[in-house]
């Protein structure tokens, strides 16, 4: 068992990935994300590994591409309109195959938005957000503990999968402190014979591309990609169930909403409703079955976002009809608390739930 | 007893090429390998191409190569060599890529001085997309986004990407040339290869520009295209080692 240190959660995640072996991080400076790219400033050097300020987002995420296709560990992160800037490296790290973690500390969009948590990037991460049929992985973390096994956890699914894994937090994850110990991965490192590393006494180039220019063989690489995503569809669900086994009514809510959700959850139990929480870990691969099994005995599910809906289109394909699937959400870097969810509970099992 | 005078050189594969009757994509492509080639460079050489003509060199270099989005081949080549600082890593980038869309990154690539060494092949015209205007393009000249010529007025004058790179520290060598003849098809490479011993020294970035012709996309044959480049692009495009720094002096 590591020793526990207390941690910002922005700080966290950079020395998680040193824990993880990454020993490439290329970023660039936005609120509320900064702490993590100063962190790997003073860290990098010190395990010999490299930190490189790039002249921009863009730039970042294409030096990961290169990093990734020559075999590295590598890391980026930023915060939400910074992510956008990426997303066409992360389309070509998708469609290229290649294994890499990409930290998007969410805050208030759209535009220039605002420097405050929010949740307003759900859909740009789980559906792809760039050019073209691809997924990442979308892991949601809810503490700094969390932040940190997830982080060492994405490098590992990353390379497994050959595949960019996305973790979700937002600037209240980023920015609190908490308790966490760093518990390396016991998963063997993974071989990269398809790495750009120079010929090196290999007699056949290895080739770093995602151009088919035929579109027999491009459709035959997007089917691979799909097999490819059945796969950790099958293998890589992550949720955590609290109360949900005699609830009428579940909470539905992600990342840092799922505390807020928790705190007004064992309120509403105190009061003796029968009130439960899903939390989805795994944003991408959805827990979409897990979550249509509790339509078998709880009478209507709750959504809980920093957006103005976007996981609820995911829970109702989830549930499917089966049960009413409320929302409520705030947005720009508003928070509610617990009392005001409390409400919305109260409102909600009273059968005059929101939308 | 026969001698073997001339062979395709080791780093360039065996396979034909997609480039149009008298584009100088290929000599470029040749000059590249046989430098490789001669400083024994092929075994641990990684080539980053870029979007444009020559977006399919990795298929035509015997070496480990990579394929980067349109102008960000200098900020890929930059995470490929900080992952392998021994390798010897270069961009190959036309015009479109490097001087409009990669301006960025090219710039501080130079500004890094990243130990990469970038090959800019200079046409004037965008070839794969079928002969628009870019950055480079000289004025009056038709393409088809400037049908009436590029009117300086409105899309402003030619971009000179290698006299503006040279005022960067970081840039430690960086010449412009042509493969127009064989005389400066022997000061093209070697340009290139000096420009290959200052990654190789370990001083910073180098680049060489070559210009080039665009037979099909300027309209002409392949010896009017020569004839043009010479009349109209090297006129304002100058030849020559436009910064060396003392590794290469020596």
């Amino acid at each position: 068992m590591a020793e526990k240190v207390l941690m910002k959660g922005n700080e966290a995640i950079g020395e998680a990935a040193i824990v993880a072996g990454c020993r490439h991080y290329f970023g660039y400076p936005i609120t509320p994300q900064t702490e993590l790219t100063e962190y790997m400033s003073r860290r990098m050097p010190k395990v010999d590994g490299v930190f490189l300020q790039a002249e921009s987002e863009v730039a970042a995420i294409n030096m990961v591409y290169g990093a990734a296709g020559a075999g590295a560990r590598v890391m980026t992160s930023s915060s939400s309109p910074g992510i956008s800037l990426k997303q066409e490296g992360i389309s070509y790290i998708a469609g290229a195959e290649l294994p890499c973690v990409i930290v998007n500390m969410m805050r208030g969009g759209p535009g220039l938005g605002s420097i405050q948590p929010a949740q307003g990037d759900y859909f740009q991460a789980t559906k792809g957000g760039g050019h073209g049929d691809f997924r990442n992985i979308v892991l949601a973390p809810n503490s700094v503990q969390e932040l940190v096994d997830i982080t060492i956890l994405s490098f590992d699914l990353a390379e497994k999968y050959r595949n960019p894994v996305m973790v979700l937090g937002d600037g209240a994850l980023g920015q609190m402190m908490e308790p966490a110990e760093f518990n390396p991965s016991n998963a063997e490192p993974s071989q990269k014979p398809w790495a750009a590393t120079g010929l090196r006494g290999r007699t056949k180039p290895n080739i770093i591309n995602s151009l088919y220019l035929q579109p027999d063989i491009l459709e035959r690489h997007n089917i691979h990609l799909q097999d490819k995503y059945t796969l950790i569809k099958e293998n890589e669900i992550r949720y955590e169930q609290i109360r949900t086994d005699d609830a009428e009514l579940v909470l539905v809510a992600y990342g840092i909403t799922s505390r807020i959700a928790r705190s007004a959850m064992e309120k509403a139990r105190s009061e003796g409703m029968k009130v439960g929480l899903f939390r989805p870990i795994s944003l991408w691969p959805f827990p979409e079955a897990q979550l249509f099994e509790l339509t078998k005995k709880s009478s209507a599910f709750l959504t809980l976002e920093l957006s103005a809906g976007q996981m609820v289109e995911d829970v109702r394909l989830a549930v499917n009809g089966a049960k009413p699937v409320y929302f409520y959400g705030r947005t720009g870097g508003m928070m509610p608390s617990p009392q005001e969810v409390y409400e919305v509970i109260v409102k909600t099992m009273n059968g005059k739930g929101g939308k | 007893m026969t001698e073997k005078l001339f062979a395709r050189p080791k780093s360039l594969a065996d396979v034909s090429t997609h480039y149009c009757p008298g584009c100088h994509h290929g000599i470029i492509h040749r000059l590249v390998a046989e430098v490789l080639d001669e400083l024994g460079v092929q075994d641990k050489a990684i080539g980053v191409t870029p979007v444009g003509c020559s977006v399919l060199a990795y298929d035509y270099f015997n070496i480990d190569m990579v394929e980067a989005a349109h102008g960000r081949a200098p900020a890929v080549a930059t995470g490929v060599k900080r992952v392998h600082p021994d390798s010897v890593v270069f961009s190959y980038q036309g015009d479109g890529d490097l001087a409009a869309i990669g301006t960025a990154e090219i710039v501080h690539v130079a500004v890094r001085g990243e130990k990469i060494t970038t090959i800019f092949v200079n046409n004037a015209i965008y070839g794969m997309t079928g002969g628009q205007m870019a950055p480079t393009t000289l004025v009056d000249q038709i393409t088809t986004t400037s049908p009436y010529g590029r009117q300086a007025e409105f899309a402003g004058n030619p971009i000179r990407m290698s006299e503006m790179l040279a005022t960067l520290d970081g840039a430690k060598y960086i010449a412009r040339v042509a493969v127009n003849n064989p005389a400066n098809m022997a000061k093209a490479k070697q340009a290139i290869k000096n420009a290959f011993q200052i990654q190789l020294s370990g001083a910073g970035f180098a680049l060489v520009e070559v210009l080039s012709t665009c037979p099909t996309n300027w309209g002409m044959s392949p010896l009017e295209a020569v004839e043009w480049m010479e009349k109209n692009m090297i006129p304002y495009y100058p030849l020559g080692v436009i910064k060396a720094s003392e590794e290469v002096a020596k």
